[in-house]
């Protein structure tokens, strides 16, 4: 069992997210940072869609009633059990009645915490994952608060005492120039607006959350506009409305949108997005559709056991 | 890069999304192909497609990137194109009852006078028509509902509510639709229905289906604080 004692800023119960519902106008949601989330289950021995906490810049103290193995990932920043320095990015042991407390994010936006045999909730349309909007998913479709209690499941193997490669992580480490391709009407805007996309660089504003982050930098136009009839939107879009401000949609995304999109953010680069917080500069950079398959099949392979782990 | 099969257009919306657009237009041609498409990808999955997004005249495929490509999802669609017959047997009815104005429905009385009739009016129009579950989205279970009567067609508020309470039965524009949850919105509150629109513990967790018919039946106070009970 965890208690929280303190929630931080925006914490949420998440695993890899509810694909399957589109239909019903229900987004995939699941972890900002899937590549985070899937590294701490691996450190304490769970498979890697386990549910764990999202911490959002904030942190909290979560103390555990029972001996466990724990680890904290995703976004820098300080970690204490007991008081004493504790590691990120590796597997530690948490004694009955340990509290771990996560500080504020000194890089990054969000942490994830995973206890061996993950985080018991009820499945929602089969997934942990929080989804805010439709109040559904973790601990009764919300955010955590003080005073709430979580169940932890069953280990069913023991943790991994080893060590992750730096070099490993740096390779799959957040970036702050996001690859895109072409989105559904990226010919709708001149050659001079898909320039000053990759061109220009772009503020993330005070509006983020896990719906979308609003950016600012050069208004982007898009003549054909008002032509626009409101389609299925992916995940990692981006697009532009009425003022010339893009949006990326994230991982708690409107389903459809009528908003024309210029580009999208490639599937290997949307961990990066979970991480990027208020007042951030981002760029992009346009790839091919070949380029971002071999980018994520890259991502993949670092994913993998024998690049993650020194031996 | 885009391409025409089987009648649809196909483009890449990202690098494990394809978007296949069923026309160019909101017609009721291009929502029942559109729907015969959906139902076809339910019945006949195509491997390694995760989810659909069905819009007005369009469906959204997200896909596994390292399992299959666009022209391989592309050519899945194509083939359910061509087997996805014409209407459904019979569509599924839903009735939905509905608390007009008061409370409920705070913009009522001003969409009558805007159109220059009485409320009663306003009720009777609004609940003698069928609606058509275009598709879902803004929120996980709000249906985008066509068949309003075009003497209630009535434009957004200029300036969008903070917060409309679930169960808002509401209009903009030539649709009509019933908020699931309480979320910021634009449209004109008729009404509230006591149904919850959107129950993830229910199955399907959706009241209200992409090509579903829909009626809205007029109910007193007491039936809605009867039926919440």
């Amino acid at each position: 069992m965890i208690l929280v004692e303190s929630a931080g800023l925006l914490t949420t119960v998440q695993d890899l997210g509810r694909p399957g519902y589109g239909e019903m106008g229900v987004s995939a949601c699941g972890a900002g940072d899937p590549v985070a989330l899937r590294i701490a289950n691996t450190l304490v021995g769970n498979r890697p869609g386990a549910a764990a906490l999202e911490m959002t810049m904030i942190g909290g103290r979560y103390r555990f009633d029972i001996a466990t193995v724990a680890a904290v990932t995703g976004a820098e920043c300080p970690v204490r059990l007991n008081g004493a320095p504790a590691p990120q990015w590796a597997a530690f042991e948490v004694p009955a009645g340990g509290m771990i407390e996560v500080a504020v994010a000194t890089a990054g936006a969000r942490m994830y915490l995973a206890a061996a045999g993950g985080i018991d909730v009820p499945l929602a349309l089969g997934s942990a994952s929080t989804h805010l909007t439709a109040g559904i998913g973790g601990l009764d479709g919300r955010a955590l608060r003080k005073g709430d209690r979580l169940a932890l499941g069953i280990a069913e193997r023991p943790a991994l005492w080893r060590a992750l490669r730096r070099e490993t992580l740096a390779r799959l480490g957040a970036r702050k120039t996001l690859r895109v391709t072409a989105a559904p009407q990226t010919a709708w805007f001149t050659d001079e607006q898909r320039a000053l996309l990759v061109s220009s660089a772009y503020r993330v504003t005070q509006e983020v959350n896990r719906l979308g982050l609003r950016l600012d930098g050069a208004p982007l136009a898009c003549p054909g506009a008002s032509n626009m009839i409101t389609e299925g939107a992916a995940l990692g879009t981006v697009q532009v409305p009425a003022g010339g401000q893009p949006i990326i949609l994230f991982v708690e995304q409107q389903t459809t949108g009528g908003y024309p999109k210029i580009a999208n953010v490639i599937a290997a680069d949307l961990p990066s997005v979970g991480q990027l917080r208020p007042g951030d500069e981002v760029r992009f950079e346009w790839v091919g559709f070949e380029t971002a398959r071999a980018l994520l099949r890259e991502q993949e392979s670092l994913m993998a056991h024998g690049e993650l782990f020194a031996e | 890069m885009a391409w025409n099969m089987a009648g649809a257009d196909f483009a890449p919306a990202s690098d494990r999304a394809l978007l296949v657009s069923l026309g160019n237009r909101i017609t009721p041609e291009a929502h029942l192909r559109v729907a015969a498409l959906a139902r076809r990808l339910a019945a006949d999955p195509i491997p390694h497609v995760s989810n659909i997004h069905p819009a007005y005249c369009s469906v959204l495929l997200v896909f596994d990137p390292l399992r299959i490509d666009h022209e391989q999802v592309a050519e899945g669609v194509a083939e359910r194109l061509e087997a996805a017959g014409g209407a459904p047997a019979a569509p599924r009815m839903v009735e939905i009852p509905v608390c007009y104005g008061g409370e409920f429905g705070p913009d009522l009385e001003a969409v009558a006078a805007l159109h220059e009739m009485t409320p009663l009016r306003l009720v009777e129009i609004h609940s003698s028509a069928i609606y058509v579950a275009q598709f879902l989205g803004f929120a996980p279970g709000f249906a985008y509902l066509s068949g309003l009567a075009d003497e209630l067609a009535t434009p957004r508020l200029d300036t969008p509510r903070a917060k409309v309470p679930a169960g808002s039965v509401a209009i903009a524009g030539k649709q009509a639709g019933v908020y699931p949850f309480e979320t910021p919105g634009g449209w004109r509150v008729l009404g509230r229905t006591p149904l919850e629109v959107f129950r993830a513990d229910r199955a399907p967790a959706n009241l209200i289906g992409l090509d579903d018919r829909v009626r809205f039946r007029p109910i007193t106070r007491r039936q809605f604080e009867e039926a919440v009970r």
